[in-house]
């Protein structure tokens, strides 16, 4: 019901839609405002027992009225109608409930509570078991949850931001207004969050002066003052949601909840790095646990106040107050401002007196209440036991109000009891660098919030090294806090604590009863507070009412542990980003744009892509036009983009001794314009990498490392060097995006270069040799190496020039009856030849197991060689590489199939090893496979039996040398 | 007392007053024959192997805080046995057929639910990788298939499968993974371990290990001195602290695992999908939480709590892989302690002291291996040598380098598994 | 967490790459026997509390840095290029 000349928004009048029904309502208002303006208050279904329930909150810890927003693929389950605002075609609906909110088959949950107490689901659905997985649990499940995701993808765009300040001040109310504004004008960077969209805090919801004028108008003029100054930023709509180490917190600013679609992201994730922070969440005012307190219409005193007096919406024509503070006659003071029936005051303090023209219940309590879908009357309970009932259509109640200390317990910090006004309040301290100020440091008066906010920006100043006067603090209300505990009311009936998970008293005392007395273990139990508010309404008096049933004091109890977030952070605000190709970063080769140009698929290789194959008009398999390729190859000439294999420049005069302590073999006696293949071995002993490392100079090598080990290795040279040999003098940098590099790979390669080099003598370059060349009057560097077992190339020019010379060396190898082959050829090729990738040294393999150790110089100390030498490392019955062919009916071999001895069952027990490479050979006209065996060094010749079982394949094959081809190395060689 | 869906029947129609402690809060005694350090899932499990598989009794559990508080609290509910290294595999293996009846076992619904659990693989050179995985799983009588792009989609309808940078290619599909409530597992052991006679002693924490020319004779602790015949170390998180206690030095990094949970959502994810290029992993509970996770926070850490580096890696990795959680909510973030190991598995060994034995070492393992944990350690110490699935488990395997288990090939470095 | 890297200053820890203990700063000799070499590569400390341990500024300017700081709270005390540590 709307209060004509109440409230804070303007007349703005806006249509929306709630449960296919439209509304109006007006711009400023929340979803839950604007309801509660058309008398709607049955908004939701609780988790469990599917009880009808309206808001109980005016805020972000709403645990009931939770909804809908939105349609097809862009709805949002789950949003806190106390904190959508509503727009013009706003569509929200409820959840949970079947057929709707206000006939919902699942109620009959409610019916069978008896059944359905704390835990009961440990105790049963046991028999009969195959029960659990087809009928039990997947009942459970369809019942719980609350909304539903689309299903489709969230077309939302979504961003991630830094920023950085010198203080962060956490809330808008007095205290944060005060502490912004002391530090901004000391002259501080100062970052001013709030979740809420119109800052003032509390200040927007009561009837409060400072300095002799409303409180929202205090709020406007110091916002106006921080608006104006460059060193603030202030950041509404924006939840601080958690507090990280040295300074660092999340934010989410929900940029476009509010709006319509349009050009903005729906919301930013934050990361706030600041010097120093205030803590100045202020408070969270808690219900009180009696019989039927979850009925809608039943709400906190605070939030009928800020419905009231920022809104101008009457929870109800009368409305019963019952609470333990003076807030209650607040309460009942701005109602009857407002022309609201109060039919009486519950007041559970024994002393209380009124405040005003209305009667009080002194030392009292709400018993019960009553009504259909929503509350019509309440009965209380005098202090001498004689109960009386009243009818209402709402009840404001409050048992206090807790601090929210949330953030301050991000770092595993407790809090501290305080007795005082029984609530926990923060430790100093607890996260480095924050303070809490004002309610959320359990400071209530207006006046203490102002004090608490400047003393606490003083205090940043003066960290900051920055000189600050306290200016005078403008007059506002300093009344006592006194509050008598009251947590649940005594009585027969179920009494919620955790409202939306379905927590009663009750609950907590079996919990108790049952030995769950930890409070972790009552919290897991009973699932108290582990609903969407986190506890944030029922936690503390949770704990008293486990407190009392187990002869404990609240303090002696404890807290459970707060985590982040603070509010629920939407996956696609925090993974803002990840999506589609935003995952990780592509990086590309100079022949990128010409391989897809001829059609080439291209695949993943780490953060690369290469070619996959390059298909021809005819070829409708991938096996087609890989082994056209492998032929090509082997037959003429072959031109393949090699530049994604890591590439580290290494110079000085130590370089050399450098080489030959990160690898096995010796570098420093490699001659000036040749190239060896090296190991490298992890301090394990075992390979961490392979390669060819050129000598350019005296002083100067070129190392190149395989695509996927690059980063790797070069992390690894600089520990090496930084950490283990500083006193080598030797400097080296990755140079992979420096240069692009072909291979040119075939019998007709020779021929390639002598037509496109400068000047090519092909016998200055025997196998292995490397140098200086020039390429159509571009200085490039030639490496006669090979990775295809064929007389080969590498041609390497700087990146600017790879494009083209890849077209030209396609071009030329075309005139040669070549052309360009991808990873496929290449990997049957590397098969055939028996080199290895890191399908072979996947980690777990030593240079004994892969036949090199004679590769391990015994002149030398290197990384990896002392424990190469355990006696594990080199046990003749570890598994060695060896090559397979097939030699059965069935001509298949495949990676990850298993080998076993010919003629025994193919069981764990059996296994013999396993084929990590594979590929059919059409140099061979067979299939081929690498693989490791035990002792398979010894087996060559033997009959093996491979078994796929995934595959269906069970096949006979021999063991042979991993050499299929070329053993001497002749063609590469010659 | 038994607990069936009659005895709840019968407790809700008469006010459930009859309900008991499912486990007593006794005072510790001055000796037992078996002293268990750490009362969380191993610790727990252990103690209830020993009374049913060993007839043993006379033992204590000795927890800190609370049982159940560490680890087995604080996962993502994952249970599986899907590893490829001899020494892992049947180890696995066993633990999965001792959670497939555990409920009646334990008479305890601890909800083991048999989702069925899909690694997806992005490259051929991954899907061989998970070929050889799923064969070694099919050779010792588990499950596996696998399935190709088509296979996945079957499966997993709602995943990106033309994510531009990482394509789904395939899938190892293990139809016997699954979750389990990950209270329910502790508390259904603690209260079998109770009922056969174990005394579950919470809020004592262990000062010292007494110990007289290399044999072990109890401990110290903040409730007295404890006399034992036989003392296990199984408190991941905190071996190394403990293990120093009698002079050990361990393998062991501790390093933070992160996870999280969203608010309650209608049934979308009905298995356990894990994406291999992204360490990310999720399904959803029964109470309809997305429950998911990643990898560790890298750096060592004991606070329990992580940073956002890792919590928005995970979550892009979950947007590029289903970008349908978009808008689900993320209500709840936690970190546990892991033990990292130089090979990423797991010790169950006797030490070098008499009468001591230490379970640790799981690094992100631990949940799926708490039934088959206990009962191996419960084996160690009751018969003082080991148990066929656990056998490979050895504290020298890395000064030996004989029977290491990198499944990750990662190398001795302890955070990379 | 914020680390300081003693030549580019104070930044995020995703710049930066964890390696583990700064016990690898100490390179055992070859002869130092098994097990040397098993505490070198495999032993570890592991304190609750105060630390020393090595990390790559990998998206940064490829220093190794040795940070103190505290496994517990993630208070960071100090930072040094593991060059001059070794020094």
């Amino acid at each position: 019901m709307r209060i004509p000349g109440k409230g804070l928004i303007d007349e703005t009048q806006v249509s929306f839609r709630f449960d296919g029904h439209a509304y109006e309502g007006r711009a400023g208002d929340t979803l839950a405002s604007a309801l509660l303006a058309n008398d709607v208050r049955l908004m939701a279904r609780s988790f469990k027992y599917h009880r009808p329930r309206g808001p109980l909150t005016a805020g972000s810890e709403e645990p009931n009225a939770l909804v809908t927003v939105g349609e097809g693929a862009r709805r949002d389950p789950n949003v806190r109608a106390t904190v959508q605002e509503v727009y013009d075609g706003l569509v929200a609906r409820s959840q949970n409930a079947f057929p709707s909110t206000s006939f919902d088959v699942m109620a009959v949950n409610d019916l069978l509570s008896p059944f359905l107490s704390a835990g009961f689901y440990y105790k049963t659905f046991m028999w009969p078991r195959a029960f659990w997985e087809k009928l039990y649990e997947p009942v459970i499940r369809r019942a719980a949850g609350l909304g539903a995701l689309s299903g489709e993808p969230d077309p939302d765009q979504y961003e991630k931001a830094f920023a950085f300040c010198d203080l962060l001040v956490i809330g808008a109310g007095p205290t944060g207004l005060m502490a912004a504004l002391t530090a901004a004008r000391g002259g501080a960077d100062v970052i001013l969050c709030d979740e809420d969209n119109r800052m003032g805090g509390r200040l927007l919801a009561e009837n409060e002066e400072i300095g002799g004028m409303p409180g929202h108008v205090w709020a406007e003029e110091v916002l106006d003052e921080l608006r104006d100054m460059e060193n603030v930023r202030l950041m509404t709509r924006t939840t601080v949601t958690g507090a990280y180490d040295q300074g660092t917190y999340g934010a989410l600013e929900r940029v476009r909840h509010h709006r319509p679609r349009g050009p903005l992201p729906k919301s930013c994730f934050w990361r706030i790095v600041a010097k120093r922070a205030v803590l100045a969440a202020g408070a969270l005012e808690r219900p009180v646990a009696f019989r039927n307190n979850d009925r809608p219409g039943v709400m906190t005193a605070g939030a009928t106040r800020a419905y009231l007096n920022r809104w101008g919406v009457a929870a109800g024509k009368s409305v019963v107050v019952f609470g333990n503070t003076d807030d209650t006659h607040r309460t009942a003071r701005d109602l009857i401002a407002a022309g609201v029936h109060v039919p009486v005051v519950v007041d559970n303090r024994h002393d209380a007196e009124p405040q005003g023209d209305y009667r009080v219940i002194a030392g009292g309590h709400v018993v019960n209440s009553s009504g259909r879908r929503g509350v019509e009357a309440v009965e209380v309970a005098h202090a001498n036991g004689r109960r009386e009932s009243f009818a209402c259509e709402s009840l404001a109640m409050s048992g206090g109000w807790n601090p929210s200390v949330h953030l301050a317990c991000h770092m595993n910090g407790r809090p501290v009891w305080n007795d005082a006004i029984q609530a926990f309040v923060p430790k100093p301290g607890m996260i480095p660098g924050m303070t809490a100020a004002g309610a959320a440091n359990g400071t209530f008066s207006t006046h203490g919030c102002l004090e608490d906010g400047q003393q606490a920006a003083l205090d940043a100043l003066s960290d900051l090294g920055r000189k600050a006067e306290a200016d005078t603090l403008p007059p506002a209300g300093d009344a006592p806090y006194r509050i008598r505990p009251l947590w649940a009311v005594p009585g027969r009936g179920r009494a919620w604590l955790d409202f939306q998970n379905d927590v009663t008293v009750k609950d907590v005392k079996l919990a108790a009863q049952e030995n769950f007395r930890s409070v972790e273990h009552m919290k897991r139990y009973t699932t108290q507070g582990m609903a969407t508010d986190q506890g944030k309404n029922s936690n503390v008096a949770a704990l008293a009412v486990l407190a009392d049933a187990t002869g404990r004091a609240i303090e002696e109890t404890g807290t459970t542990t707060f985590r982040p977030p603070y509010t629920p952070v939407p996956i696609a605000a925090m993974g803002a980003g990840g999506g589609g190709i935003g995952f990780a970063p592509q990086r590309f080769t100079t022949s990128d744009a010409a391989a897809r140009q001829s059609g080439a698929p291209m695949i993943e290789a780490g953060l690369w892509y290469r070619p996959s194959y390059f298909p021809k008009p005819g070829e409708t398999t991938w096996r087609q036009s890989c082994d056209r390729e492998v032929r090509m190859v082997r037959d003429a000439v072959g031109i393949c983009d090699v530049s994604t294999l890591g590439k580290i420049d290494i110079q000085g005069p130590d370089a050399g001794a450098f080489l030959d302590f990160v690898y096995t073999n010796m570098f420093s006696t490699l001659k000036v314009g040749r190239t060896r293949y090296g190991l490298m071995l992890r301090e394990d002993g075992h390979v961490m990498d392979d390669g060819t490392t050129a000598r350019l100079g005296a002083h100067h090598y070129l190392m190149t490392t395989t695509t996927a080990a690059a980063g790797n290795v070069m992390k690894h040279l600089d520990f090496v060097s930084q950490a283990l040999r500083p006193d080598l003098d030797v400097r080296f940098t990755s140079v992979t995006e420096q240069w692009a590099q072909f291979a040119v790979a075939g019998p007709k390669s020779r021929e390639l270069l002598q037509g496109l080099l400068d000047a090519f003598t092909p016998e200055d370059w025997p196998f292995m040799a490397c140098g200086d060349i020039s390429v159509m009057g571009v200085k490039g560097r030639l490496f006669r190496i090979s990775f295809s077992g064929e007389h080969a190339y590498e041609i390497a020019v700087p990146s600017r020039y790879g494009d083209s010379l890849y077209r030209e060396l396609i071009a030329r190898a075309e005139t040669l009856g070549g052309g360009a082959y991808g990873m496929e050829a290449l990997n049957v090729m590397r098969i055939e030849k028996g080199f290895i990738t890191h399908a072979e040294i996947h980690g777990r393999t030593t240079a004994f197991d892969i036949g090199m150790e004679r590769m391990v110089s015994d002149k030398k100390d290197c990384i990896g060689k002392t424990m190469s030498e355990r006696p594990g490392l080199m046990d003749p019955m570890r598994e060695q590489l060896v090559g397979l062919k097939p030699v059965g009916a069935v001509k298949q071999l495949t990676a990850g199939a298993h080998l076993y001895n010919a003629g025994e069952e193919p069981v764990r027990e059996n296994d013999q090893g396993y084929i990590t490479s594979n590929c059919y050979s059409p140099t061979l006209d067979t299939v081929l496979a690498l693989g490791f065996l035990k002792n398979g060094r010894a087996r060559h010749g033997e009959k093996i039996r491979m078994v796929d079982s995934l595959r269906g394949l069970d096949a006979l094959c021999e063991v042979c040398d991993p050499v299929f081809l070329d053993p001497k190395g002749e063609k590469m060689r010659g | 007392m038994r607990f069936s869906g009659l005895r709840v029947l019968k407790e809700g129609l008469t006010g459930n007053k009859g309900w008991r402690p499912h486990w007593r809060d006794p005072e510790p005694k001055s000796d037992y024959d078996i002293v268990i350090i750490g009362g969380g899932g191993h610790g727990l499990s252990t103690a209830y192997y020993l009374a049913r598989e060993h007839g043993l009794t006379n033992v204590a559990v000795l927890e800190k805080g609370y049982i159940g508080g560490g680890n087995v609290g604080r996962n993502t509910t994952i249970v599986r046995a899907n590893y490829f290294l001899e020494g892992n595999s049947q180890f696995y293996s066993h633990s999965l057929k001792l959670w497939e009846g555990l409920e009646e076992d334990l008479n305890y619904n601890v909800m083991h639910s048999q989702r069925g659990l899909i690694n997806l693989f992005h490259s051929d050179g991954q899907r061989d990788a998970f070929a050889r995985r799923g064969n070694m799983m099919n050779s010792q009588g588990d499950d596996a298939i696998l399935l190709d792009r088509e296979g996945v989609r079957k499966e997993l309808p709602y995943l990106d499968f033309d994510n531009p940078r990482f394509p789904v290619y395939g899938g190892l599909f293990h139809p016997r993974g699954g979750t389990a409530r990950h209270d329910a597992v502790a508390w259904g052991y603690a209260r079998g371990a109770d009922q056969r006679g174990v005394d579950l002693i919470q809020n004592c924490e262990v000062t010292g290990i007494d110990i007289e020319n290399g044999k072990v004779r109890g401990v110290q602790t903040t409730r007295g001195a404890i006399r034992a015949k036989k003392v296990g170390i199984v408190v991941a998180g905190r071996s190394g602290q403990v293990a120093a206690m009698a002079g050990m030095r361990l393998p062991i990094e501790s390093h933070i695992l992160q996870a999280f949970v969203t608010e309650g959502l209608k049934p979308c994810i009905h298995h356990v999908v894990s994406f291999g290029m992204g360490h990310f992993y999720m399904s959803q509970s029964d109470k309809g939480g997305l429950v998911f996770g990643g990898d560790l926070d890298f750096y060592a850490s004991y606070a329990q709590r992580g940073n956002l580096p890792m919590k928005e890696h995970v979550m892009e990795a979950g947007m590029a892989l289903m970008p349908m959680i978009g808008k689900a909510k993320v209500l709840r973030s936690w970190g546990g302690i892991m033990d990292m190991t130089p090979d990423g598995s797991p010790i169950i060994d006797k030490t070098g002291i008499d009468g001591l034995y230490i379970d640790c070492g799981w690094c992100y393992g631990g949940f799926k291996a708490v039934p088959g944990s206990g009962h191996c350690f419960a084996h160690l110490i009751a018969q003082d040598r080991p148990h066929a699935a656990a056998e490979k488990y050895r504290l020298d395997r890395f000064r030996t380098g004989y029977g290491l288990m990198d499944e990750e090939g990662t190398g001795p470095q302890h955070n990379l598994h | 967490m914020r680390i300081t890297c003693p030549i580019c200053g104070e930044r995020d820890i995703r710049e930066f790459t964890y390696q583990g203990a700064a016990v690898a700063l100490d390179r055992p000799d070859p002869e130092a026997g098994d097990e040397a070499w098993d505490h070198y590569v495999h032993l570890r400390e592991n304190p609750a509390g105060r630390t020393r341990d090595l990390w790559y500024h990998s998206g940064g300017c490829s220093a190794w840095v040795v940070v103190t700081r505290d496994t517990v709270t993630h208070e960071v005390f100090d930072t040094e290029l593991a060059e001059e540590a070794k020094a």
